[in-house]
């Protein structure tokens, strides 16, 4: 369905190493690898050769157990943390032909306030906790250029609305809330652009079962509403059965297995997918 | 009982230095420049970084002024006055239209700056990120990478709060278009007169080894919004009791006798001019 379809997102060979890499472990394709981990060096090669696509409207998932390398990508679509190489191509930014991870920090700026919203994992790296929530959806739109105090805060209330806080709350800092209401503070936020991609990192992960449930039906509200392309991130194959269209699945940095959600959940491939399925039926 | 200084207190090479800096700091608005703060025979935090912009720049032929919030006769501006005076044997005045140097804290004085002036202005907190970010590597990357969404929003944050920007003194600009600069402690009724100013006006943090300038006839702006615009404290209706002038910034005082209250110009000689009709010709 997507072949005619140009990507909202290109990533090609993305890598992502925490350290400079040793003879013992450089242009060795991993093999002197224990894990991501070399056992000399002590670089830890989080993220390996990573190549993806997501379409518009699309949400794609990425699964995979701890330490695997999921937040980590994504902090480098996010640049929160400077990618070691590879590249990387969004549509909506110099239509799609320029390399956004050499870009200068300005420019990456742009295009995190114009183009991408994120969800953290942990509210207190997403939101400034005692600012009042109307204020933390202001900054992205601060970010974005916006210097009218009226319409800010009228689209601020209109969000944080959208996401069930309650208007008397809105002007309270997050640190009053619950995790629950952070993590839907943060969805507010990520979305005061309208930035065609939203990347959302184990939204999730700690809530109560019936918060979670909550959460979920809002992230299905929103893709169905207003056809934002996501990436979303968990380790919960729940979340990313009723959530995604194709999933990829990763292991030690390294993409091991990708394609449509149901076919990676129903028959899956790869012997470590397969223990990952099977061990949660 | 005298002890023997060098010109100017420095030796020639750390006014060089200093210099050096200043120099830099020309180049870039608002740029803050660190220098290496040095030992000064006055506590750090009362005024050094001012006093080594001063001391670094001070020539035989200058006329010195020295200001504390407007008063050339309180204790600080006098001690300050005092050292640059006993090391470097330059003439003072009280009357900003005759010196060429001035050092100041917290005011920027009445009687318009002229290009053969130079003005120094004393920093107590250089960093206007500060308050939103503690770090300083971090507050240096915001600053090259021209993210000023924090400082923009703790202004939004007064709004939604207050119904206004409610930032005191020290109301952040922005230099030339690019740095977002702290003004020291200044009223926001000083902000207008550092734009396009016909004087250099230089600023030094002694503790914080800071320094940082705004050449003459930059665009200084303050920080506002479309809807809410930057404004000043109102000094209009206000009339000086000594006086008798209008529209220059005011203390409010306390008549505790006919419990009445009542204005002075907060610049000290710029009132004493006035009331001695000295000043007609200059405004
Ligand atoms: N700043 C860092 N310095 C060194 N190593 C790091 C750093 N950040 C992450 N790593 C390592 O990179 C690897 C990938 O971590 P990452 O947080 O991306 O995993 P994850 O898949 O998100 O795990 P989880 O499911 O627990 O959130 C791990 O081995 C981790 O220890
Ligand atoms: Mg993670
Ligand atoms: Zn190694």
């Amino acid at each position: 369905m997507h072949q005619q379809e140009r990507p909202l997102l290109t990533i090609k060979n993305l890598n992502k190493q925490f350290g400079c890499g040793c003879s013992h472990c450089r242009d060795t394709q991993g093999h002197n690898l224990e894990d991501n981990y070399c056992p000399v060096c002590g670089t830890v090669y989080a993220c390996r050769n990573v190549s993806l696509k997501v379409y518009p409207a699309e949400i794609l998932g990425v699964v995979g157990e701890s330490g695997s390398g999921k937040s980590t990508l994504l902090r480098c679509l996010y640049f929160d943390q400077d990618s070691t190489s590879g590249e990387g191509y969004i549509h909506g930014y110099n239509e799609g032909r320029t390399n956004i991870f050499t870009e200068t920090s300005q420019q990456k700026n742009y295009i995190r306030n114009h183009l991408l919203g994120m969800v953290y994992q942990n509210p207190y790296l997403g939101l400034r906790m005692n600012f009042s929530s109307v204020g933390n959806i202001a900054e992205k739109l601060i970010g974005a250029g916006n210097r009218k105090v009226d319409f800010m805060a009228a689209r601020a209330q209109e969000l944080l609305a959208a996401v069930n806080i309650p208007t008397y709350r809105m002007k309270e800092a997050p640190e009053k809330f619950s995790g629950g209401m952070q993590q839907r503070v943060q969805i507010a936020k990520a979305l005061s652009n309208n930035p065609p991609l939203l990347l959302l990192d184990e939204v999730t992960t700690g809530l109560d079962l019936s918060v979670q449930a909550n959460v979920l039906d809002l992230i299905k509200v929103i893709q169905r509403d207003l056809k934002i392309g996501m990436i979303v991130v968990s380790h919960d194959l729940a979340v990313i059965r009723m959530l995604t269209d194709r999933t990829i699945v990763m292991l030690n940095g390294r993409i091991i297995e990708h394609g449509l959600t149901d076919q990676v959940l129903e028959d899956p491939q790869h012997a470590y997918t397969q223990q990952l399925v099977y061990s949660l039926l | 009982m005298m002890k023997k200084y060098n010109f100017a207190f420095f030796d020639e090479g750390s006014k060089r230095e200093i210099r050096r800096a200043t120099l830099k700091a020309i180049a870039i608005p608002g740029y803050q420049v660190p220098f290496a703060s040095r030992e000064m025979p006055i506590a750090r935090g009362w005024g050094t970084g001012g006093l080594q912009l001063t001391l670094s720049l001070i020539g035989r032929d200058d006329i010195i002024k020295v200001i504390d919030q407007g008063a050339d006769e309180s204790v600080n501006a006098v001690n300050i006055k005092k050292l640059i005076i006993s090391t470097t044997g330059v003439q003072d005045t009280e009357k900003t239209a005759e010196a060429t140097l001035i050092q100041s804290r917290h005011r920027i004085p009445e009687v318009e700056l002229r290009e053969d002036q130079i003005i120094v202005l004393q920093v107590p907190l250089p960093e206007p990120l500060r308050t939103i970010e503690p770090s300083e590597y971090k507050t240096k990357k915001l600053h090259a990478d021209q993210d000023y969404n924090g400082i923009w929003l703790m202004l939004f944050e007064q709004i939604m709060k207050h119904g206004r920007m409610s930032t005191g003194a020290d109301h952040p600009v922005q230099v030339h278009g690019r740095y977002i600069m702290a003004p020291s402690p200044i009223p926001r009724f000083d902000n207008q007169k550092l734009n396009d100013s016909k004087t250099l006006t230089l600023l030094g943090a002694g503790r914080e080894k800071k320094i940082y300038a705004v050449p003459p006839y930059t665009k200084v702006q303050s920080l506002a919004f479309a809807d809410y615009p930057f404004t000043v404290e109102d000094m209009s209706a206000k009339v000086c009791r000594l006086c008798g002038t209008t529209g220059v910034y005011m203390d409010e005082l306390f008549d505790r006798d006919t419990e009445e209250t009542y204005y002075q110009c907060n610049d000290v000689s710029y009132c004493l001019q006035r009331e001695n009709k000295e000043m007609d010709d200059l405004r």
